[in-house]
């Protein structure tokens, strides 16, 4: 498709602005003006709403596709969360009026959406506080790791290693790192989770943390668990739960009763909030009681005459981590959410999506290698190292699902599978849709051996073929110009 | 059961496909006393109820009264048009567009979008985004740190106190160390204080523009001066003064960054927002976040992929030059669909007009003789007043008359207790700035 600079025609406008009713002129000194005009497109309204909408149609999403992203819990977004989050009081809402004298009092429906969401998050993950403030889920990595720092300096301790799986996600040890400490990478064993022996030889007095998400990115729940978290303590260690994998667990396990101190929750993942395209998502953390104190600010409280206040004097915290309150449009969807489904509801995600993984792996078994022969929580990673001796690989069979009308599953994650095929079907999918999947893979599947070159030059049906990444690395071209 | 389609026959069905009698059986690899000891949430509710409900919360936050408050976050006019786009599920339902064949909407209105904010700060490249424009400067900052390898930072105090104080967390945690200096009597960068601070150790200058108090400058010079050290600059803009300001760019600085709030997106009590970060060909390699670049596919037709991504996590691990993952995406996309519908022309019609209507309003206010222009530096949009009484009062007096008068100064700045900054966008008339002034001048 060309791009908006290529239908720009000068003199075009898409949207006109109230004459001036001022008697003023504007008094910018030359000096501190720009020289030339930014090079922004000339495009009437229409023009505008062709070019995106265009746009739009070479997009998969989940309302038109099945998007079986591992890691990424692609479920189906509540459209009343879009709608609501558009009601005057709440879009419009600017956030410096808390802090205004009696603001508190101007924002006292939006407050409490950020208070009783925490204190929802604290019931279904077990801990005792949550900060909203987080901005996406490693932003929450990197609050947590900041309050894991600052814990163990008040005990004038300065520990230098964080311990990290080597089926983590990459944010996992980036935000380690950019916080000050150093990565050790833990191998996995043959059941797929975390070697115990390694893990101890690794463990000491150096240990900060623990970073661990359960079910892991295999989607396998580490049932020696409680062991790593006892040990961990024992050294004076804390525990990091990454919440990216709360769906498959809701109302099954708590993060906080099986001995994890800290944990963040990928609203845009488990509660249903929609990914953007990429963003926006929300990444609130929680705390056990030992480490409230180095929560960010400010924080959200319930007064005992039953409004809500926002309090900014607690000199242990961390300080600030964001301008305000969080991303506060996602948090009210996630809330919504919460409201919507309530216990049984929630509970029933969990139970869902663990079944409807299940059901595809047990499907694809006969086809696939499965690297982990158990049973798997809300996700399941496959191998195609058998299709890989004809030449297909991973990213072969991901492009092929496509021309069926299948977003991709995610490929070459985690990295310890050897061509990684990661699928997360989510609850909200049904059992045609997967059913439809599971055939449309055999089929590759079976194409692979019999003509692997259909899938090795796939996709054949998008109007767009193969796309070079190699070139666009190569000779970086990142913007259009004149 | 809302949002599961399967019914308990169809489940019955494919837990049998697995030789399973209940679902309980799928979760066996969890020890017993593992299994949660509380899960205490309310029952669900319809969406009849809960939207009933949602509306009633909403009537709680007064957002009816006129709108003068800033402080980096504008109360601007948003085109239908955006929100039309950006509600299409194909855009707002889809993922981090890795698989590049089937996200060529949102891979091209990323590219689109670092073509508009690169031509609009003057920079080289623009990334697909930041969370909002704190932690860009807290991300500039740590990318100035891996370029110059220096720890030291020299920020302005007329850079947002909120960012400031971020920046002062990010700074305690991850090992940096930040020197605030305050700002001149005009109510610009005091030159000679950072000159005198500047050395050999100094990773960056931390400016903004307009500032904080509303004032508007030329950091050329400092840009020069922290070049002759081995420094870079940094500059916090606000995305819609630069349809009229000198660019970034044209004041040579090394890192753009801003708050993209004003280019379509709603104010939604802080979020999501939008993180502008723009810079330099040479250091993009240094760059965190996401890029989208042109290629091509088997035939030749152009396309768009993720490229350079050899800096991120996914890759890199722990020698990522950032922890991002998921960013704003949606948000730029608004800013981009808000940015072609107001376009080249209109980008500078609406700078001036938020200009004309601050100039307005400030001669208005001056008029009442009580009151004082605190610095005499031009301004864009906002300014600073300094009243004859706390501002905190005047603010709460003027809420009972429908105004949202400004920001008291003396929240961050303790000298500045009778100073309020006040803030215009096109949205004010000349009837709501006319009202403002005679209430003020009422009250004092
Ligand atoms: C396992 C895991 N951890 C952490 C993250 C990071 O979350 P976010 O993208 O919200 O920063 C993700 C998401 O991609 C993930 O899948």
């Amino acid at each position: 498709m060309r791009l908006i600079f290529e239908k720009s025609i000068s003199g075009k406008r898409g949207v006109r602005f109230p004459e001036r009713d001022v008697p003023s002129a504007c008094n910018i000194p030359d000096g501190l003006k720009r020289k030339n005009y930014a090079e922004l497109p000339e495009v009437s309204e229409l023009d505008t709403v062709r070019h995106f909408t265009q746009l739009s149609q070479h997009n998969m999403g989940v309302d038109t596709n099945f998007y079986p992203l591992g890691s990424c819990t692609m479920k189906y977004n509540p459209k009343i969360c879009e709608e609501a989050v558009l009601y005057k009081g709440l879009a419009d809402l600017h956030p410096l009026i808390p802090q205004l004298p009696d603001g508190n009092k101007l924002t006292q429906g939006a407050l409490q959406v950020l208070y009783e969401t925490s204190q929802f998050l604290s019931e279904i993950t077990g801990m005792a506080e949550f900060t909203m403030q987080p901005l996406a889920g490693a932003h929450g990595e990197l609050t947590g790791t900041m309050m894991i720092a600052a814990y163990h300096a008040s005990r004038g301790q300065k520990r230098k290693k964080v311990i990290i799986p080597d089926s983590a996600h990459g944010t996992n040890p980036a935000s380690a790192a950019i916080a000050g400490y150093e990565v050790v990478s833990v191998p996995s064993n043959a059941e797929g989770v975390i070697d115990l022996d390694e893990f101890k030889k690794a463990l000491d007095k150096e240990t900060a943390a623990v970073m661990l998400t359960c079910p892991n990115t295999l989607g396998l729940f580490n049932t020696q668990i409680k062991k790593i978290a006892d040990k961990t303590h024992e050294a004076g260690g804390l525990m990091y739960y990454d919440g990216a994998n709360l769906n498959a667990i809701l109302g099954k396990i708590r993060p906080g009763d099986i001995g994890f101190d800290i944990v963040h929750v990928n609203l845009h993942k488990t509660f249903g909030t929609p990914h953007g395209g990429g963003g926006p998502g929300a990444g609130p953390v929680g705390v056990k009681k030992n480490l409230v104190e180095f929560l960010p600010i400010s924080r959200v409280v319930k007064k005992t005459d039953g409004t809500y206040a926002l309090e900014y004097n607690y000199p242990s915290s961390i300080g600030y981590i964001a301008p305000f309150y969080g991303n506060f449009g996602v948090i009210l969807k996630a809330y919504i959410y919460i409201l919507l489904l309530g216990q049984k509801g929630l509970t029933r995600v969990a139970e869902n999506s663990v079944l409807n993984a299940n059901y595809i792996m047990k499907k694809l078994e006969p086809y696939y290698h499965l690297p982990y022969m158990r049973t798997c929580m809300h996700e399941f990673v496959i191998s195609a190292v058998k299709q890989k001796k004809n030449g297909v690989r991973a990213v072969d069979i991901a492009k092929r699902l496509m021309d069926f009308g299948f977003h991709a599953p995610t490929v070459y994650f985690p990295l310890i599978v050897e061509e990684a095929i990661m699928i997360e079907p989510t609850e909200t999918e049904s059992k045609q849709t997967l059913d439809k999947f599971i055939d449309i893979m055999i089929k590759i599947a079976k194409e692979a051996d019999e003509n692997p070159k259909i899938t090795k030059t796939a996709p054949h049906n998008l109007g767009i073929s193969r796309l070079d990444e190699v070139k666009a690395a190569r000779e970086p071209k990142l913007r259009w110009t004149k | 059961m809302p949002y599961i389609s399967n019914t308990d026959e169809e489940r019955a069905k494919m837990l049998a496909e697995l030789g399973l009698n209940s679902i309980e059986k799928l979760f066996k690899d969890i020890p017993p006393e593992l299994m949660s000891s509380s899960f205490n949430l309310p029952k669900g509710k319809s969406e009849l109820e809960v939207r009933r409900f949602i509306k009633e919360l909403a009537s709680k936050n007064i957002t009816d009264l006129i709108c003068f408050l800033g402080g980096g976050f504008y109360d601007h006019f948003v085109p239908a048009a955006v929100g039309a786009i950006t509600s299409r599920s194909e855009f707002y339902t889809a993922y981090t567009p890795y698989q590049a064949e089937v996200s060529q909407g949102t891979l091209q209105s990323i590219y689109e979008y670092q073509s508009v904010i690169s031509s609009l700060t003057g920079m080289d490249v623009t990334n697909a985004s930041l969370y909002d424009g704190g932690t860009a400067i807290c991300e500039a900052i740590m990318m100035a740190v891996r370029i110059t390898r220096k720890k030291k930072i020299i920020v302005d105090e007329a850079v947002n106190p909120i960012y400031r104080k971020m920046l002062h967390s990010y700074a305690a945690n991850l090992n940096f160390e930040s020197i605030d200096v305050p700002v001149g009597k005009d109510g610009r960068a005091d030159r000679k204080t950072i000159e005198s601070e500047l050395d050999n150790n100094t990773a960056c200058i931390v400016l903004q523009n307009p500032n904080f108090f509303g004032c508007i400058d030329d950091v050329s010079d400092l840009a020069d001066l922290a070049h002759t050290s081995g420094s870079l600059i940094i500059l916090s803009t606000y995305p819609v003064s630069l349809g009229i300001l000198k660019s970034p760019g044209e004041m040579n600085v090394d890192i753009a960054t801003g708050e993209g709030q004003s280019l379509g997106l709603g104010l939604c009590f802080g979020g999501p927002y939008l993180g502008l970060m723009a810079t330099r060909s040479k250091y993009i390699r240094q760059m965190p976040g996401r890029i989208v670049g042109e290629t091509a596919d088997k035939n030749g037709k152009r396309g768009f992929v993720l490229t350079l991504q050899t800096r991120e996590q996914h890759i890199r691990r722990e020698k990522a030059t950032s922890n991002i993952c998921s960013n704003e995406a949606l948000c730029a996309l608004s800013a981009l669909v808000y940015l072609t519908l107001v376009g080249k022309h209109g980008l500078r019609e609406l700078a001036e007009l938020c200009n004309v209507k601050a100039c307005y309003a400030r001669k208005r206010f001056l008029e009442i003789p009580e009151i004082k222009q605190k610095f005499d530096s031009p301004i864009f949009n906002e300014f600073t007043l300094e009243l004859p009484a706390n501002a905190e009062d005047v603010i709460s007096k003027l809420v009972h008359k429908g105004i949202m008068a400004g920001f008291p100064l003396g929240r961050y700045y303790k000298n500045m207790k009778n100073c309020i900054l006040v803030a215009l966008s096109e949205k004010r008339t000349k009837k709501e700035i006319d009202f403002f002034a005679e209430s003020l001048g009422e009250i004092l």
